[in-house]
């Protein structure tokens, strides 16, 4: 008896989890008699089985439900009412339930609320149903557009595909553990799965494990085998074996499935969490699913379970709005929730966006500084995107009224938390007014995935497949390269420069120094935007690997993201891709912010890195531009390259461009492949010479040593080298001589005068020229305070271009204290900063700047002079 | 035969040899002696890690006593010997250089740590035991496995 109860209750929750989703669609599209038709069948069932088993009131229950519906079926409109009757119900059989299955008995109580409440729908609605015949139903479904299939249609044809019954019942018996998984997916899927109840069974995970670990024996011993047979060659085992072999390759492969369930089992109560919810809060909600099918495994699953619910009630209580706030700010009354899922680069993304009303940035603020998270100073300089992190912040929560659906003291924290555990991350973006959004990113720990296995220093690793691009073999001489400059090694890709790590250094395991570098295989890997090389000894095979989790003891190693038993019995390490990366130095986008938040610091303006293209023109010695100065790369044929008088010249997009020679050392080659750097401005282009383009690295740009050189800014310390920066404005004027002055012209009177304030010497050498090309006479000065002195001198000027982040007094602090001064209270001020934000714009504008400009955005800077200055008009 | 001992509360501990000196690991705590095999060393991992290995189909990362202890290894040719342990649901075998008897020792008898013994070994000792013509130290488990993770590689 224990046992025929239990599996009844296991059962029937199944199904009411069923009935739940299916009842919540049945609401919205009224007139789908199959989806009606599976509801009754499974109350019908419930019902039937209680009566056999004993269990009154559970049948009382059932029956007056079966009632209703039996309503529905003849024809009763859905109201909304009698579906709520209906769910409420469910919860109650559902209670019953739990405590049948603690006590082995039905609870004492009484039901007949609900009774009485379903027996008078099911009255009430049969004098009401004739009348409702005539009129259309509640809610139509969409009309159908010309040559689009209803979705019952589609349905109707699916269930009426025959479909091959799976080989349950032939296979051998640890074969019948695939079908729970299969039958776990058709749950999700159709409607119609219940028929098919008989066919899967009820397996515990323990079960499962054994049998994983089982086949993992099998399949070495299988190997061994398989070893013992290659030796002798004429074997009259061969045959049996292969048979054995391929058997035992489709067992393991059956089991592995088993732990893989589609993520849509831990949605399966969405739909109806949201349909009590927008009746709870008033509001109108739609919940869009994507991707349920994607697989995960099923203690993944588990775990995320409860953060993703509490996501989408966060979603709907905060985010979404009343239909009459939506309808004030222009948005479509019906709230919009989209849940989606897909797999990534190993990983799992999960996203849950909501088109409400955003995150409320000044409220986080203001209880980020309440709760001691920040101090007001930091505060100011945080990026709204940095603010909206303070939501991970253990028992961070913003509502301020904890209302009944969301404030239960548990906070985004605890979401985190959990995400954590996994080994997972989370980010937050937020559009004021426009909607929220959450992308969690979770790793295949647990899961199976292909990997590459490789050897170096004398170990094997995986790599796994999805982040590998492509396998180079490099050799000495052959077209794929191995370039050496200075310590760091670059792969010439198709023309493209790849960063690359030997996998033995990075892990510290290089057995011999000396090892010839310029061979080996490069596993070509990418990570979010970044592509770079793993270059290893040598390459054995791709494998299915089942990642099982590393120790606590080895967790910190971020090299690595797990380890895994191959074939042949022993364990490997799995190399994390994106621990590689971070350890080639670059950043990493995929990569969440959320630890820098949780110092609570920002990094200084100073650290901040710019990109440069690096190449070497006459000497060993590298050179570096900034990248976001040069508009082209190229690489021309030699032979093009023409002399007319007296300087080179190529055509170039059907005009001619001169070409500059840095130094002397530089020499134009007569044949073969020239690279050049091409600047452009509006129509006029001219390319500098170089003999090597060496790679585009992300470095801070700190001029250390200043260069008497002309053409040259100084020296700087880039990726761990003395490299030169380049001054392009030194060059420009050489290619025409009329770079820097052919816009004066167009100004007819006096040149307007532009007073720069930066901190670094680098930019202020770098914008003087060009804004002297743009027409304008220009002072630079190193700060703020300098610049204030010079007013007050009685030093005038048409317009200030300021940086914001400099010591001492900053952009904004300046700005304030221009305004302070009636004499410069007028004078327009264009702000320059190399992270623009709303929020900063805001600030800016609140202290008093005319116009904010990227740093590296020269159209935008001269674009936004010409209009402080009115030289557009003047012109 | 075994309920005469119940009234001398007796401990039972399987005994083991690392560096010269004997220890003794609680016997509920011990689920398994066995041969480490295939030994995978581990890149970057603290260095009283000496790698991890499967053992019938579960990964069990293996600790080098000697290191842990900071006692000198002895290598008597022999083959060494791993003590399985559990610890907080992860496998883990602690390298030893030989396994012997188990004892079965009054926990009356269990004397505290010498205050002058090395901080290395005092820190998971819990207690020493001592037996004719030799001393025994009851090794803790949990806090042989805490071992220091540096900040990420």
């Amino acid at each position: 008896m224990d046992d025929l109860l239990r599996e009844f209750v296991t059962e029937t929750n199944e199904s009411l989890d069923v009935v739940d989703v299916e009842l919540v669609r049945f609401e919205q599209d009224p007139n789908n008699a199959k989806i009606l038709d599976n509801i009754f069948r499974l109350v019908h069932t419930i019902k039937g089985t209680c009566g056999f088993l004993g269990l009154p009131r559970l049948e009382i229950l059932a029956h007056a439900a079966e009632n209703v519906m039996g309503k529905f079926r003849d024809g009763m409109p859905a109201t909304n009412e009698a579906v709520t009757v209906i769910l409420a119900t469910i919860d109650r059989i559902k209670a019953i339930l739990e405590s049948l299955e603690r006590d082995q008995r039905e609870p004492d109580g009484s039901d007949n609320d609900l009774i009485a409440d379903l027996e008078r729908i099911a009255e009430h609605t049969k004098a009401a149903a004739e009348r409702e015949k005539a009129a259309p139903p509640p809610e139509p479904e969409r009309a159908t557009r010309p040559g689009e299939v209803s979705l019952e249609e589609l349905e109707r044809v699916f269930r009426e595909t025959p479909v091959d019954p799976p080989p349950v019942v032939k296979a051998a018996p640890v074969k019948a553990a695939p079908v729970k998984a299969v039958a776990a997916e058709e749950t999700v899927k159709d409607d119609d799965n219940a028929k098919g109840g008989n066919q899967s069974i009820r397996v515990t995970v323990d079960t499962l494990e054994h049998l994983m670990t089982m086949v993992s024996e099998l399949v070495l011993t299988r190997n061994q085998l398989l070893e013992i047979v290659r030796r002798h060659d004429d074997s009259e085992f061969k045959t049996p074996l292969q048979r054995l072999s391929n058997v035992t390759a489709e067992l393991q492969e059956g089991v592995m499935k088993t732990r893989m369930q589609p993520i849509g089992n831990a949605w399966q109560k969405f739909p109806r969490i949201v349909r009590d919810l927008s009746n709870e809060l008033g509001k109108k909600i739609e919940l869009e699913l994507q991707g349920a099918e994607t697989e995960l495994d099923r203690q993944v699953l588990d775990l995320i379970k409860d953060p993703l619910t509490h996501m989408l009630r966060n979603s709907a209580d905060h985010g979404l709005e009343t239909p009459v706030e939506r309808r004030a700010a222009g948005k479509s009354e019906h709230g919009h929730i989209r849940l989606s899922a897909y797999h990534e680069g190993g990983h799992i993304i999960i996203q849950i966006a909501d088109d409400g009303r955003g995150l409320d940035t000044d409220r986080i603020k203001a209880k980020a500084l309440a709760q001691g998270l920040v101090n007001e100073a930091e505060v100011e300089k945080l990026s709204e995107t940095q603010i909206h992190k303070f939501i991970f912040a253990p028992g961070f929560s913003t509502a301020t009224t904890v209302t009944n659906v969301s404030g239960r003291g548990v906070g985004m924290d605890v979401v985190r938390n959990n995400i954590d555990q996994i080994g997972g991350a989370i980010d937050v973006k937020s559009v004021a007014g426009v909607g929220l959004s959450f992308t969690i990113k979770i790793p295949l720990t647990l899961a199976i995935v292909a990997a590459l296995i490789v050897e170096s220093g004398g170990e094997r690793f995986a790599i796994p497949q999805l982040s590998v691009v492509e396998l180079v073999r490099a050799r000495k001489g052959g077209d794929h390269r191995i370039e050496r400059i200075k310590d760091t090694t670059v792969l010439r890709l198709r023309d493209k420069l790849l960063p690359l790590a030997r996998l033995s250094r990075l892990l510290g395991v290089e057995t011999d120094a000396g090892r010839d570098v310029e061979s080996g295989f490069i596993v070509v890997t990418q990570v979010g935007s970044q592509t770079f090389g793993i270059v290893v000894d040598s390459v054995f095979h791709t494998e299915e690997i089942v990642v099982k989790p590393m120790s606590s003891k080895l967790r910190h190693i971020s090299m690595f993201s797990g380890n895994t038993i191959l074939g042949d019995g022993a364990v490997i390490m799995i190399i994390d891709p994106n621990g590689v990366a971070q350890a080639i130095g670059s950043t990493v986008t995929s990569q969440m912010i959320v630890e820098t938040i949780e110092d609570g610091r920002v990094d200084d303006a100073s650290e901040q890195s710019t990109s440069l293209l690096v190449f070497r023109a006459g000497s060993t010695q590298p050179k570096a531009v900034p990248l976001s100065l040069i508009t082209r790369l190229e690489e021309i044929d030699a032979r093009k390259i023409e002399l007319s008088n007296g300087r080179h010249m190529v055509q170039y997009r059907g005009q001619l461009m001169p070409l500059i020679v840095m130094n002397a050392h530089v020499a134009v080659k007569g044949e073969g492949a020239q690279p050049l750097l091409v600047f452009s401005d509006g129509a006029r282009s001219m390319a500098l010479v170089v003999d090597e383009i060496i790679d585009i690295v992300e470095d801070r740009l700190a001029i250390q040593v200043q260069s008497g050189v002309a053409g040259v800014l100084g020296s700087a310390v880039i990726k761990g080298q003395a490299t030169e920066i380049i001054d392009i404005g030194y060059f420009l004027p050489m290619a025409f001589e009329d770079w820097f002055r052919r816009k004066d012209q167009a100004v007819s009177e006096r040149q307007r005068s532009i007073l720069l304030v930066d901190d670094s010497p680098f930019f202020r050498n770098m914008l003087t020229p060009v804004l002297q090309a743009a027409g304008y006479t220009v002072t630079a000065v190193g700060s703020a305070r300098d610049a204030l002195a010079m007013l007050e001198d009685g030093r005038s000027f048409d317009v200030v271009v300021t940086d914001i982040e400099m010591p001492d007094m900053d952009g904004y602090q300046f700005a304030e204290a221009l305004r302070a001064v009636p004499r410069t209270a007028e004078l327009p001020v264009i702000a320059l900063s190399s992270q623009i934000s709303a929020d900063s714009v805001e600030r800016g504008r609140q202290a008093g700047f005319h116009d904010y400009v990227a740093k590296f955005d020269r159209q935008g800077l001269i674009a936004a002079l010409m209009e402080q200055t009115d030289v557009g008009r003047a012109a | 035969m075994s309920n005469d001992n119940s009234e001398l509360n007796l401990n039972e501990y399987v005994t083991a040899m690392v560096g010269g000196q004997l220890f003794g690991l609680p016997i509920r705590r011990v689920q398994d002696v066995f041969i480490p095999d295939r030994l995978t060393r581990v890149p970057l991992a603290p260095p009283e890690i000496a790698g991890v290995l499967n053992l019938r189909g579960r990964i069990v990362t293996l600790i080098d006593l000697s290191l842990r202890l900071g006692l000198e290894r002895l290598g008597n040719g022999g083959p060494t010997m791993a003590v399985g342990v559990e610890f907080r649901g992860e496998s883990y075998g602690l390298l030893i250089d030989s396994v012997g008897e188990v004892m079965k020792l009054d926990a009356g008898a269990l004397e505290r740590n010498p205050i002058n013994l090395d901080p290395r070994l005092a820190s998971v000792s819990a207690g020493i035991f001592r037996l004719e013509g030799q001393l025994l130290m009851v090794v803790d488990v949990d806090r042989i496995l805490d071992i220091p993770t540096r900040a990420a590689a």
